[in-house]
């Protein structure tokens, strides 16, 4: 357990000091939500009316954007050769590694989430239900990046392939997501919408380390 | 040629001799030998079915009553439906194959299938879009059944690119064994997830023909378009297999030659 941790530090460390870029994500977040408006035009009702889809939206391009670090610089120099030999399984270095990718890159995501509802003309209930649904997905959706990114690790210009990997799977997520934001009459399904997402993402929390060490071991033979 | 093509240029490989009667069937080198003995019945056995389908469907089947005759375009986007299907179940018992037993035959297995597979399955979306034009009125609708076949031809897309993106084709195969297994679990997911996003979004919007229990002169066609369609898989999964298998073969001739070149240099 106490390794675990030390890689959980090690990570955020990593990510919060100069060099590591966990601040960069946060900024693409709240630009591609910002601009999106000037697509759509200044229209206010409409606005309100698409704002949890273009926030989950968002949220989902820059978590893949960021996928790519995950597991890279560790390959890069070395540490995950050390790692898999460490006395802790390389699944629970994974889950310890998802943990602090979580804490440095979807965490600030959805810190910033009140600021993008201000200008996406959300109301203060709405931003505070898409708030919850972020905490509850999230997970799900770096879970998944951590197979795209394990799988592409060895493959020296990956670029943009994790991402269209991992999108197809991303699907369940982003439906059940943004379905437990919708109001109305169809109040009780946005409530069902939200337990199939924490299912999903207890789902993906138990076998994804797995499937990622799996590819991370296979790639390293 | 066939004298070469059982030759194996991997040195490390067992003597076919030394195998069992599975494991002989699955060496590459062997492969190659009896799986030339196939394609010519199998050509022979999918054409003779496809064009006895094709004539059943033109000319000994029904239009039908409210769709007239853009239903028989029933009779090969079923079949592609279908297939879009088996060829990733093809993939994922493949891709067991190469992470339980590493064996290289089955890497070359799942590699063939799975542009086979994204064409069926552009084949099934592409017909089913020309018939729902006239019928629905659309070439698109978000349906939960024709969203998850896009859903998976986007991963079989992903999967091919994953495939042109590795240089060490064997690290591949058991890396990609790994992806394929992933969404072997996540496609009865997503296609859950599509319908229940579509039942809640627009309901029944779609016209879904319930039908009348279909007559003989449409199953019999179907069938026969069907079968027709599996033994074309069976036939092109052998051709790819085999091209495959010939490619890797020059590959590993190449580098050979090009380390017998740097020896005699230095």
């Amino acid at each position: 357990m106490k390794a675990f941790w030390a890689v959980v530090k090690r990570d955020i460390k990593l990510a919060t000091r100069i060099g590591g870029d966990a601040m960069t994500v946060l900024l693409f977040y709240v630009m591609v939500g910002a601009i999106m408006p000037f697509a759509i035009g200044p229209d206010k009702v409409l606005l309100s009316k698409l704002g949890p889809a273009i926030i989950w939206i968002s949220a989902l391009l820059s978590l893949l954007l960021a996928l790519d670090r995950l597991f890279r610089t560790d390959h890069e120099d070395g540490s995950m050769l050390a790692m898999r030999q460490a006395h802790i399984p390389l699944e629970m270095i994974v889950v310890a590694k998802l943990l602090a990718h979580w804490l440095t890159n979807a965490v600030p995501l959805i810190v910033a989430t009140p600021l993008l509802a201000i200008l996406l003309n959300l109301d203060a209930d709405q931003t505070l239900k898409l708030i919850f649904t972020l905490i509850v997905g999230t997970p799900a959706l770096v879970c998944f990046g951590a197979i795209g990114a394990a799988v592409t690790v060895t493959i020296k210009r990956g670029g943009l392939i994790a991402p269209i990997l991992i999108l197809p799977l991303s699907i369940p997520t982003l439906i059940f997501g943004v379905s437990a934001l919708s109001t109305g009459a169809i109040e009780t399904a946005s409530s069902s919408a939200l337990l199939f997402l924490a299912g999903f993402t207890l789902l993906a929390l138990v076998f994804t380390p797995f499937a990622a060490a799996l590819a991370i071991k296979m790639g390293a033979e | 040629m066939s004298k070469n093509a059982s030759i194996d240029p991997t040195p490390q490989d067992p003597t076919p001799q030394d195998l069992g009667f599975f494991s002989r069937l699955a060496h590459p080198g062997h492969f190659l030998v009896w799986s030339k003995y196939w394609l010519m019945p199998l050509t022979i056995i999918s054409l003779a079915l496809l064009l006895f389908g094709t004539y059943l469907a033109f000319f000994n089947s029904p239009a039908d009553y409210q769709q007239g005759e853009t239903v028989r375009i029933m009779y090969v986007h079923v079949p592609n439906a279908w297939l879009s299907q088996f060829a990733y179940a093809v993939m994922v018992l493949a891709s067991v194959g190469s992470l339980v037993w590493r064996h290289p035959l089955a890497d070359v297995s799942a590699k063939a299938a799975a542009p086979l597979g994204a064409t069926f399955t552009a084949v099934a979306l592409a017909t089913g879009s020309l018939w729902g034009a006239p019928t629905w009125g659309t070439f698109w609708e978000w349906d939960g059944r024709m969203t998850s076949t896009l859903v998976m031809l986007f991963i079989y897309l992903g999967i091919i690119a994953l495939w042109r993106t590795f240089e060490d084709q064997a690290r591949a195969g058991r890396i990609i064994a790994v992806i394929t297994l992933v969404g072997a679990i996540n496609i009865p997911i997503i296609k859950f997830s599509v319908e229940w996003w579509n039942t809640l979004h627009q309901p029944a919007s779609v016209f879904r023909p319930d039908g009348p229990t279909m007559p003989m002169s449409i199953l019999l066609p179907l069938f026969v378009m069907f079968f027709g369609f599996s033994f074309l898989f069976l036939l092109l999964h052998f051709i790819s297999m085999r091209a495959e298998i010939l490619r890797r073969r020059v590959r590993a001739l190449e580098r050979r030659n090009a380390q017998r070149l740097r020896e005699q240099h230095i």
